[in-house]
């Protein structure tokens, strides 16, 4: 199943924990220092309503004056939890992709806000540098440097499962309780 | 040594490394990818990493954007100048930054400057180990911070855990570790282990481990039947690649020892990725490569 950005709240509602899917259209990255810009009241240069934020530093160089991604696999997710909730409501997001999953917090506004945790494929730089057919901007390079900017990216089809739905459920949830009961069944036998 | 010829083949060492996964690791992976059910994202995972690992080395480009910490592991004869290989080892390291087959990865953790080169105090990491051979051997791993977050260290005997100072106590530990790390450190991983030593050298000594190939077999019998334990209940704990659920959790699990005072007794675990970078090579008297290591089936 494709979808593309920008996503309707109805969309978003329709999908579910474990799905597989694949992201055409517009794709923001932002990581640690876009999080708490926004979080602590920066105005975002670039609208993203409807669209996708995407946890990643990529390695995007200029070839004949047009940036090229070389490598843009997603970062851990976790650090952004503080702020993700607020960034979601402020950005208005559809979509958060990155990897290793996320907290109750933003659990909890993928149910109110409509938005749904995305997770990529982690390690997985260059299959998902090759979905990426053309960057339209860049924002807030001088502010942050490179890897930390807002790259604009249209993408094709870029791989992701659904790990959060906007039903108040986590994949992430599930296998860590699932793994802890066999865990302590293991550790029982020992 | 020449010194620009070891600087070439220390080079040709990162490349390898950062783009072309070791034959070892890629055929686990594949293996673990054929046991995963049809249509299930365990194996959609995997099949995604087996495509990222082609296109990398069609590409000659980073498998993984983390190219991580650079540990060099060399050894070689009682002549070695240590002094002259960090030089060509730090060169090989800022030129391999530049052409980009390394991130600039070392950051100042009170200024929070990068040095743009990889190079600083304590990167890239040099391990040297002198003796009587002939010829000198260097070996690389490239090591990502997703992984390395997930390390950890146990202090025995562990009460949470029920684990006591025994084999039974080291085995909880480590299975501990793999829930812990569920697919955080981009499962499915591998686990270098040292039971015993003090804080600094069981971790050092759990990074060496990484060094054995997946396939190969511990020579002290009572780690081997450890090893081959842990590797089949860490599976059974159902965390699958990324985490998704699923069989594949554990590609390998490495473990060594190293005596402890009466007083301590740690456990230390390095979490690999599956984007597990290790190469190697042999050193010909003048620097050159003679022949490449890690490349059998």
């Amino acid at each position: 199943m494709i979808i593309t950005t920008p996503i309707s709240d109805e969309v978003i509602r329709s999908l579910h924990v474990g799905q597989v899917l694949e992201v055409s259209g517009s794709v923001f990255t932002g990581r640690d220092a876009v999080h708490k810009y926004i979080f602590d009241g920066g105005a975002s240069p670039v609208d993203m309503r409807g669209s996708v934020i995407y946890h990643c530093g990529p390695v995007v160089v200029k070839e004949k004056g047009v940036w090229v991604v070389k490598a843009a696999g997603p970062t851990t997710s976790i650090r952004e939890e503080p702020y993700q909730a607020e960034v979601i409501r402020r950005l208005g997001l559809r979509g958060v992709i990155g990897k290793g999953g996320m907290g109750q917090k933003t659990l909890d506004a993928c149910r109110e806000l409509g938005c749904v945790y995305m997770h990529a494929i982690g390690g997985a730089a260059q299959v998902l540098a090759d979905v990426v057919k053309e960057v339209p901007g860049v924002y807030l390079m001088e502010k942050f440097g490179s890897p930390e900017a807002i790259w604009h990216m249209r993408v094709e089809r870029f791989p992701v499962v659904i790990t959060m739905d906007a039903h108040g459920n986590s994949l992430h949830k599930e296998v860590d309780a699932a793994s802890k009961a066999k865990l302590a069944e293991l550790l029982e036998k020992i | 040594m020449n010194p620009k010829r070891l600087e070439a083949s220390l080079l040709e060492l990162v490349q390898r490394t950062s783009c072309d996964l070791p034959r070892d690791v890629e055929a686990t992976i594949l293996r673990g990818l054929r046991q995963e059910a049809k249509d299930s994202t365990a194996r959609y995972a995997l099949e995604v990493v087996r495509q990222n690992i082609e296109l990398a080395r069609k590409k000659q480009l980073p498998l993984c954007q983390d190219t991580g910490t650079i540990l060099f592991f060399v050894r070689g004869p009682k002549g070695l100048d240590a002094k002259l290989f960090r030089r060509a080892g730090d060169a090989a390291v800022k030129h391999a930054t530049e052409v980009g087959y390394l991130r600039q990865n070392s950051v100042d953790p009170l200024t929070g400057k990068n040095s743009g080169t990889n190079l600083g105090p304590g990167s890239p990491v040099y391990h040297f180990e002198q003796g009587d051979r002939q010829s000198t051997e260097v070996r690389l791993i490239l090591k990502g911070g997703g992984c390395e977050n997930m390390g950890i260290q146990y202090s025995l005997p562990h009460g949470g855990l029920k684990a006591g100072r025994d084999l039974a106590g080291i085995e909880k530990c480590i299975l501990d570790a793999v829930f812990q790390a569920q697919g955080k450190g981009c499962a499915p991983g591998v686990l270098g282990v040292c039971i015993g030593g003090d804080r600094a050298t069981g971790y050092a000594h759990s990074k060496e481990q990484l060094l054995r190939t997946l396939d190969d077999k511990n020579p002290d019998r009572v780690l081997a039947q450890l090893e081959a334990r842990v590797m089949k209940k860490a599976n059974e704990l159902g965390i699958g690649p990324m985490g998704f659920g699923g069989k594949t959790t554990l590609l390998g699990c490495k473990i060594g020892m190293l005596n402890r005072l009466p007083a301590s007794y740690f456990v230390s675990i390095s979490y690999m990725c599956w984007a597990f970078r290790r190469r190697g090579c042999t050193l010909s008297g003048t620097g050159q490569v003679s022949r490449w290591l890690y490349e059998g089936a």
